[in-house]
């Protein structure tokens, strides 16, 4: 919308003010105070809130929480988490795209309404068979409960994934297909050296709505991994709340917050497109 | 068009013709119909396992009793004891309360915040990271640390700031009657940066000759926002409209972490209800009556939602 007259312009100018502050109180400030109260003492955090580090900087709570909490570990764990995530969730939406965009064999159709319909059931509709499922795989007879493959596997049938990423390679122009072939590479070399490398923004994309996804998740890790030496620190959290002490507690909030805020200030761009083009598809 | 059109299939065909040879499964093999199924394999496995066995088994399992030693067929006794399970008007009145609640204060500030932001020339870029930053925080943390703001002591976040106005300290999490806003608040507040990033991306293709036009109509600013913006909008608000209720029907980990269900179970939800019959009490059969309740009854809700705005979406 374009202003001209000097009211409106005066207008959308206070209203983004408004905004912007209240965005900056609610976004960062929530941070900011976590970022205090990790490195305060529990009885200044609880005397007073909102006093800036009264007896100075406490940063043995940030050491402690990594000593006493075991934080290193849960740390790891979700590193595992999210790569293996990573990893089988963009094999099957580049593979299975390929073949739905790509190489569209007769049954593909079939195939693709059967991954389409999945999108719209609800996923609550399977939270306990998958869970039994992944308690005695059918076939294997092997219970993954207590394993990484158990959060790796389940989440890489996603079906918004292989939409996403198949409707890419369908924009792709075909006649790059055939000048491949005619110069002789198989569906292989096609896959690996035409499609994956043209195919850079939407992995990048698929990527990352796949970490966050998986850095997030709490509910699935919770149900099947009870082993504490391998949960991430989602599930992890919550379990030593009451167990520990408020400064150090806050500190552990603080380091599980501080990774992925940096990375997503760093690469901010990257992350505001990825969400962006979520919505795209939505549609 | 369309004489173009089929002047120019044959040739485009021209590689994938050779369809009607013999049949024989070496000739499937040599025109590459195993390598095509191989690149199928994963994408087929991964839904085979995780995703249609999974949604077949729940409609048999919500038919059966069974402890894996022994399994009976019970019929629909799994779904008449979810019916009498006094708990589930409880449930089901907190959850819709929850996304009734959601909608009203998570619906309209991310249209809002995102009109605003799109005027902003300089500072749109910081907005809108300032806006995601919530969402990068994953929903544990988040929970955890507004559960230490609502701290229903005089040392809580909350109750400081509103006793420096002398009111309060307010029970919060503690109070039957504002379990369930505190938890929207922070639900909201935990996810609206999505909606207004997914907001901007489309605010940002609204061509602008649209507003030229009608200023040249003589619309003013308000006009033009409701008869510009909004119509063009109307598409992914609609779509939105309807994943938000989905999505927070089937809330879980905020309450479940927040209150456990409490106080005497005025935030247990749907989901939440689920997870006790399944992992707490080892009821599946019940567990499974349950989410496919829930399953049927929010499908159908998309149903007649689609159908009831697909004139309006596409006009």
């Amino acid at each position: 919308m374009d202003q001209k007259s000097p009211f409106v312009r005066g207008a959308v100018l206070v209203a983004g003010l408004i905004v912007l502050v209240a965005l900056v109180v609610t976004c960062a400030g929530p941070l900011f105070w976590l970022f205090k109260a990790a490195t305060s003492t529990s009885t200044e955090t609880l005397a007073q809130p909102f006093a800036l580090w009264p007896s100075g900087l406490h940063w043995e709570n940030l050491v402690e929480a990594w000593s006493s909490v075991r934080f290193g570990t849960y740390l790891r764990n979700t590193l595992v988490v999210c790569v293996g995530t990573w990893f089988f969730g963009l094999l099957v939406a580049t593979t299975g795209g390929y073949g739905l965009a790509v190489l569209r064999p007769a049954y593909a159709k079939v195939v693709s309404a059967a991954v389409l319909a999945t999108l719209f059931i609800p996923g609550v509709i399977s939270l306990v068979s998958l869970y039994l499922t992944v308690v005695n795989v059918p076939l294997f007879n092997v219970n993954l409960l207590n394993t990484f493959w158990a959060v790796w596997l389940p989440a890489s049938a996603s079906a918004f994934n292989v939409l996403l990423m198949s409707r890419f390679f369908q924009a792709i122009p075909r006649d790059l297909f055939d000048a491949a072939r005619i110069d002789g590479a198989g569906a292989y070399r096609v896959f690996w050296s035409l499609v994956l490398p043209l195919a850079r923004p939407i992995l990048g994309v698929v990527s990352l709505l796949t970490l966050i996804g998986a850095y997030k998740d709490f509910l699935w890790p919770l149900l099947v991994l009870p082993n504490p030496d391998l949960q991430p620190i989602s599930v992890a959290l919550p379990r030593v709340e009451s167990s520990t002490d408020l400064g150090v507690f806050m500190a552990a909030l603080f380091i599980s917050v501080v990774i992925p805020v940096l990375l997503f200030l760093a690469f901010q761009r990257q992350f505001l497109r990825a969400a962006g083009s979520a919505g795209a598809i939505k549609e | 068009m369309v004489a173009l059109d089929t002047e120019s299939r044959p040739v485009a065909r021209a590689p994938g013709t050779r369809r009607r040879g013999s049949r024989t499964p070496a000739s499937w093999v040599r025109r590459g119909g195993l390598t095509t199924l191989i690149f199928f394999v994963p994408l087929l496995l991964s839904f085979s396992y995780f995703s249609w066995w999974p949604i077949l088994r729940s409609v048999v399992l919500s038919l059966q009793q069974t402890n894996f030693i022994v399994t009976e067929w019970v019929g629909l006794a799994n779904f008449q004891r979810v019916l009498a399970d006094p708990l589930l008007a409880t449930a089901v009145w907190n959850t819709t309360y929850f996304t009734l609640l959601a909608l009203l204060i998570g619906f309209p500030v991310p249209i809002l915040m995102a009109v605003v932001v799109a005027e902003m020339r300089r500072t749109r870029g910081l907005a809108s990271v300032l806006a995601y930053l919530p969402v990068i925080i994953p929903p544990v943390v988040a929970v955890l640390l507004w559960k230490t703001f609502y701290r229903p002591d005089e040392a809580g976040l909350f109750n400081t700031v509103l006793g420096w106005f002398g009111l309060g300290p307010f029970q919060w999490l503690n109070d039957p009657s504002m379990v369930i806003p505190a938890i929207v608040v922070q639900a909201t507040w935990a996810s609206f940066g999505t909606a207004v990033i997914i907001y901007l991306a489309t605010l940002m293709t609204i061509r602008t000759e649209l507003y030229e036009a009608a200023e040249i109509d003589g619309a003013k600013i308000l006009r033009r926002f409701w008869h510009v913006t909004l119509p063009q909008m109307r598409g992914i608000l609609l779509i939105m409209l309807l994943l938000q209720v989905i999505g927070t029907f089937q809330v879980f980990t905020e309450p479940y972490i927040m209150t456990g269900g409490g106080p005497e179970n005025h935030s247990v939800t749907i989901l939440m209800l689920i997870y006790r019959y399944a992992f707490i009490s080892g009821d599946y059969g019940r567990a499974t009556a349950l989410s496919l309740i829930l399953a049927v009854a929010l499908s159908a809700l998309s149903a007649i939602y689609l159908w009831a705005t697909r004139r309006w979406s596409t006009s």
